[in-house]
C-alpha cells in the first residue's frame, strides 16, 4: 500500500537523509517530536482551530461552470486554496510546522522560498504565534517577486536576499541549510516544500493533505462519488501531495502532476524534473534532479518562480516509478492562456503555478465524456503575478506585431 | 589506497607530529594553478592533501570555498579533469596521500563503484563527502572496501555517543571532526567545545582510527590549540584559497610554502 510510505524514511528508493553531521541531532529531535504530536489529540486540536478560524478552512470546492462549458468536456472542479489566508495553500504547511516548533520550544524560525509565497505563509505564522522568522530569497526571486518581499517584511519577517549560485530558490535552500548547521541548537528549520531530508517530505504532506481529504468529503457531498482525475502543479510538488495522498489507495481515481514546461523541453527552458530530470541527491534527497551529464545541477526556467526548482519531493519520484501518478507539462505560453482563461470565465485570477494545472486540465476535460469528473487544486491566487502577466503579454504582442511587419 | 594513509598517519605518530592535510580546489583558478599550489603545499610540509572536486551546491561550504568551487566551475571543471589533475599528482608524488573530497551527487550521479573504480585509477586513496551519512552509506562504503579506499566520515561537536561509536565503527583512514557548528571558512578563535569535541572524539576512537579536525582552522595557534586538545591532523582549507586570492605566480607559490611551512612547524611543536 502506498499509503504507508515513508518506509525507514524512504519512498521506495527515494528520500533518505543526505546531510551533513551537525544537522542530525536535530532532524532526529524533528522526528521524534513529530511522533509525537501527530498523535497528539490536543496539537491536533490546536491546529485544527488554527486552520479554521483564523485561516479559514475549509476552503471551497467549486464547480466551474463555464470552465467546463468552455472545455466542453468532463466537469471540472476548483478546489480554491487560493482563497486560505495568504492566498495560497503553503499556510496549511507553515501554520503546522511553525506551532510544532513552537512545541519542541524553538526560538528562531528559518524558511527559504523561491515565489515568495512561502516566505509570506511562513512569516504569517510566526507573527500569529509570537516566533521571529527569518526568510532565505534568491537574489533574482528577490527581483521577481518585490510584492511578496513587501508583504513578508510588512508581517515582521527577516528577508536574507541569496546573492550564491542561480540566486534562485535552490540557493535560497542552500543558505538556510547553512543557517540551520551554525544555529542548529536555537534554529527551527520550517522548509516550504514536500522535500529536504527525512522527515521533512512526510511532515510537509501530512500537513497539506488536508486538501485530498477535503476533496473527498465535499466530493461526496456534490456527487456522491470520488473525482476521475486529481489534477495539481508540480515545483517541489507540496499542494499536489496534499491533494493526492488521501486518494493514493482510490486506484480508480487518476492522479496528475503538471510540471512547468517553461519554453519546452526541447528548448532546455524548463522546470519538469520528472518529465526530463535523472535521479541524484540534492538538499538531503534522492530524487529526480535536473542536472548535466557530470551531476551538477543545472539552472531551471518557468514563468512561476514557485515551479521554479531543479528537483522533486521524493514522494512524487516514487509515484511516477509506480505509475500511480502521472506527470506532465505545461509550457510558459499554455499557463499564461489558462491564467487568462480562468480569469475571463470564471472571474478567478490564479497564480501562475497552478495556471499550468488549470490549463492542462482543460485539454485533459476534452478527451474526456461529460459525466466524468476532474478536480484541479487551484493552489494559490495571482496578485502576486498579475504585473509579470502585463509584461509577458506586452512582449509578446511586440513580437508579433514585428513578426506580421516583416511578413508585410 | 588505504595503505598510503595508514603509512603516513604511522609514521606522522612515531615522530609524534600532527599531520597537516590540505585542501585544494580542482581548477581554481586553474587547474595548472591548482598543480602549483599543492606543489607549495608539499614542498612546506603538507602529509596528505584532499582535492576538492567542486559541485554546483555544496551545502557545507562557507563563502570562501563556494566562490573557489563556483569560479572552478564556471573555467570548466569536471570531475573527470579534477580526476586527472589526481593523476598527475600522483605520478609526481608517489606516497602521498591523496583524497577526493565532494558531494554525494557527484558519485550517485556517475555511479558510486563506477566513479570510485575511476578515482582509484587516477590515484585517489579515498573519500570524503560532507552529505553522506552513515544511514545512507552501504552502496558506497562496500564499493570502498572492494577497492581498497578510504571512507573518511564525518563527526560534529554534538554528534551523541552511541552515533559517534557507529560513525567510528565506519569510517577508515581517518576520522573528520567538523571543529565547530558552522560552515567551512577561516575562523579567529575556536571555544572550549571545541576542546571538549576533540578529547571526546579522541575517547570514543581510541586507537581504531587517528582524528582530524577541520573547518575555520587558519593560524598555526589553531593548529596548536588541536593538538593540545589530541588532534591527530589539522584539515586547513579557506586559508589557503584566501592566500591564493591575494598573489599570482611565484609569489603566491612562496605565500602558499610559507604558510604551509608555519603551519607544519605548529604541527612538529612537542
Amino acid at each position: 500500500m502506498l499509503g504507508n510510505y515513508p518506509v525507514g524514511g524512504k519512498f521506495g528508493r527515494y528520500g533518505g537523509k543526505y546531510m551533513p553531521e551537525t544537522l542530525f541531532p536535530a532532524i532526529d529531535e524533528l522526528e521524534s517530536a513529530y511522533e509525537k504530536y501527530r498523535n497528539d489529540h490536543e496539537f491536533q486540536k490546536e491546529l485544527s482551530s488554527y486552520l479554521t478560524e483564523y485561516a479559514g478552512r475549509p476552503t471551497p470546492l467549486y464547480f466551474a461552470k463555464n470552465l467546463t462549458e468552455h472545455a466542453g468536456g468532463a466537469k471540472i472542479y476548483l478546489k480554491r486554496e487560493d482563497l486560505l489566508h495568504g492566498g495560497a495553500h503553503k499556510t496549511n504547511n507553515t501554520l503546522g510546522q511553525a506551532l510544532l516548533a513552537k512545541k519542541m520550544g524553538k526560538k528562531r524560525i528559518i524558511a527559504e522560498t523561491g515565489a515568495g509565497q512561502h516566505g509570506v505563509g511562513t512569516a504569517i505564522a510566526c507573527a500569529v504565534l509570537g516566533l521571529p522568522a527569518e526568510i532565505y530569497m534568491g537574489a533574482k526571486d528577490v527581483e521577481r517577486q518585490k510584492l511578496n518581499v513587501f508583504r513578508m517584511k510588512l508581517l515582521g519577517a527577516k528577508v536574507h536576499t541569496v546573492q550564491s549560485g542561480s540566486k534562485t530558490l535552490k540557493d535560497a535552500i542552500n543558505e538556510a541549510i547553512r543557517d540551520w548547521i551554525a544555529n542548529v541548537k536555537t534554529t527551527y528549520y520550517l522548509i516550504g516544500s514536500a522535500v529536504g531530508p527525512h522527515p521533512y517530505p512526510m511532515i510537509v504532506r501530512d500537513f497539506q493533505s488536508v486538501i485530498g481529504h477535503e476533496i473527498k468529503q465535499q466530493m461526496q457531498e456534490f456527487e456522491g462519488r470520488l473525482p476521475d482525475v486529481v489534477v495539481a502543479c508540480v515545483g517541489g510538488g507540496s499542494n499536489a501531495i496534499g491533494s493526492f495522498y488521501p486518494f493514493i489507495d482510490d486506484t480508480d481515481v487518476m492522479l496528475c502532476g503538471v510540471e512547468a514546461g517553461g519554453e519546452g523541453i526541447k528548448s532546455g527552458k524548463h522546470s519538469a524534473t520528472l518529465a526530463a530530470g535523472s535521479e541524484g541527491v540534492l538538499h538531503g534527497m534522492f530524487t529526480y534532479l535536473l542536472q548535466d551529464e557530470c551531476g551538477q545541477v543545472i539552472e531551471t526556467h518557468s514563468i512561476s518562480a514557485g515551479l521554479d526548482y531543479p528537483g522533486v519531493g521524493p514522494e512524487h519520484a516514487m509515484l511516477k516509478v509506480t505509475k500511480r501518478a502521472r506527470y506532465v507539462t505545461c509550457t510558459d505560453d499554455e499557463a499564461v492562456q489558462g491564467f487568462l482563461t480562468l480569469s475571463r470565465l470564471e472571474g478567478i485570477i490564479p497564480a501562475l503555478e497552478p495556471s499550468h494545472a488549470i490549463s492542462y486540465s482543460m485539454e485533459l476535460a476534452k478527451e474526456m465524456d461529460k459525466d466524468d469528473i476532474i478536480v484541479v487544486t487551484l493552489s494559490g491566487r495571482g496578485d502576486k503575478d498579475v504585473q509579470l502577466v502585463q509584461d509577458y503579454l506586452d512582449k509578446s504582442n511586440g513580437a508579433k506585431k514585428k513578426k506580421e511587419k516583416h511578413a508585410k | 589506497m588505504l595503505n598510503r594513509i595508514a603509512e603516513k598517519f604511522g609514521e606522522l605518530a612515531r615522530k609524534r607530529e600532527c599531520a597537516l592535510v590540505c585542501y585544494v580546489v580542482a581548477g581554481y583558478p586553474t587547474t595548472k594553478t591548482s598543480r602549483q599550489v599543492i606543489d607549495a603545499l608539499v614542498k612546506g610540509g603538507t602529509d596528505v592533501i584532499e582535492i576538492g572536486i567542486p559541485f554546483s551546491d555544496p551545502i557545507a561550504d562557507g563563502p570562501t570555498i563556494q566562490a573557489a568551487s563556483n569560479s572552478a566551475l564556471k573555467q570548466g571543471i569536471t570531475p573527470e579533469k579534477a580526476l586527472q589533475l589526481a593523476k598527475s599528482i600522483r605520478k609526481k608524488y608517489p606516497t602521498l596521500p591523496l583524497l577526493a573530497m565532494t558531494y554525494s551527487n557527484i558519485l550517485v550521479h556517475a555511479g558510486v563503484e563506477k566513479f570510485m573504480g575511476q578515482a582509484k585509477s587516477c590515484g585517489i586513496d579515498g573519500f570524503i563527502l560532507p552529505d553522506m551519512p552513515i544511514e545512507e552509506a552501504e552502496a558506497y562504503s562496500a564499493a570502498a572496501s572492494k577497492l581498497g579506499l578510504a571512507t573518511v566520515f564525518l563527526a560534529s561537536p554534538n554528534t551523541p555517543g552511541t552515533r559517534l561509536q557507529k560513525i567510528v565503527d565506519s569510517t577508515t583512514g581517518f576520522l573528520y571532526l567538523v571543529s565547530v557548528f558552522g560552515t567551512t571558512g577561516a575562523r579567529k578563535s575556536f571555544e572550549d567545545y571545541t576542546l571538549n569535541a576533540v578529547k571526546n572524539v579522541k575517547q570514543a576512537t581510541g586507537d581504531k582510527v587517528p582524528v582530524a579536525v577541520g573547518f575555520g582552522i587558519s593560524t598555526p595557534a589553531h593548529v596548536k590549540f588541536m593538538r593540545r586538545a589530541g588532534a591527530d591532523a589539522v584539515i586547513v582549507g579557506s586559508a589557503i584559497i584566501e592566500r591564493m586570492a591575494k598573489s599570482s605566480g611565484k609569489k603566491m607559490s612562496k605565500e602558499v610554502d610559507e604558510f604551509a611551512k608555519s603551519m607544519k612547524k605548529a604541527c612538529r611543536m612537542p
